[in-house]
């Protein structure tokens, strides 16, 4: 896992995961922010791949980037304020709460991972993960969490048509 | 130099933006957007401790990023037809604008 080009490509692949990721929080236009969050899933995704998970890799290139980002670009354009352009407030005084908790939390989470050498330990790179592995793996020893998360998607998806289309008959 | 604490890093400083997108961003799809980065993050941690970790054979992190995923996508589009139902009473996406029971 320590050729050059994997360091190569994952100083790329992290280098843009975190700049589409400052960008969708940080850049005032809101369309902006939407459209980074989709760079910021692609280069999820390309982690994924570079970690050896290509399946997991596709799905999720196939639900953010394809469904996730598409449908939070609608909300955005659908609820875009008429008169001021979608500008939102940039960075004040009145945010500094909000970074100092983040500056806190990422600093407790980062000096946790340097106090654990245990996580050093250079591990040999596993097979590749079988798309025919991880479908008997979810049908035999994972059925109950699959049909779970079926019965959880359709309320899900009954619950969202229904608010969205409530207020369509005036009321 | 690629080992498990630079993806734990890079999850945490993903984590840390989207705490900052939630705590402090005044519109509610800024805020969906911190939940996705911070779900994205731990996403990418679990699948690097499957890569790490001592059993990868057992596909434990990969299947629990699967159902992961799925609950994220659910939640975005339960989320997302709230901020428009929100959106069409108040004509806000200002989570300081709702901030009165009677609609």
């Amino acid at each position: 896992m320590n050729s050059l080009s994997e360091i190569i490509a994952f100083l790329l692949i992290s280098s843009l995961t975190l700049g589409a990721a400052i960008a969708a929080v940080g850049l005032r236009n809101i369309v902006h922010c939407g459209l980074s969050l989709a760079v910021f899933f692609v280069g999820v995704a390309g982690l994924y791949l570079l970690l050896g998970a290509e399946f997991i890799g596709f799905i999720q290139l196939l639900v953010y980037v394809g469904a996730v980002a598409v449908l939070i670009m609608f909300v955005i354009l659908l609820t875009r304020p008429e008169d001021e352009a979608a500008k939102l407030p940039g960075l004040r005084w009145r945010q500094l709460p909000g970074v100092l908790i983040a500056a806190g939390v990422f600093l407790v989470i980062y000096l946790a991972i340097m106090r654990s050498p245990s996580l050093l330990r250079d591990v040999p790179e596993p097979a590749a993960l079988s798309i025919q592995a991880v479908g008997e793996a979810l049908v035999s020893g994972h059925l109950l969490a699959l049909m779970a998360i079926g019965v959880l998607l359709t309320a899900a998806l009954i619950g969202a048509a229904l608010f969205a289309m409530e207020g369509e008959d005036g009321k | 130099m690629i080992s498990l604490p630079i993806f734990l890093i890079l999850s945490a400083i993903l984590f840390s933006l989207g705490l900052f997108a939630v705590l402090s961003r005044h519109s509610m799809i800024l805020l969906l957007i911190g939940v996705e980065l911070m779900l994205a993050s731990a996403n990418l941690n679990f699948i690097a401790f499957w890569r790490f970790g001592p059993h990868p054979e057992a596909m434990t992190g990969a299947l629990f990023v699967l159902f992961s995923i799925a609950v994220a996508a659910a939640e975005a589009a339960v989320g997302l037809s709230l901020i428009l139902l929100i959106y069409r009473h108040l004509r806000s996406t200002n989570p300081k604008d709702v901030n009165s029971l009677h609609g």
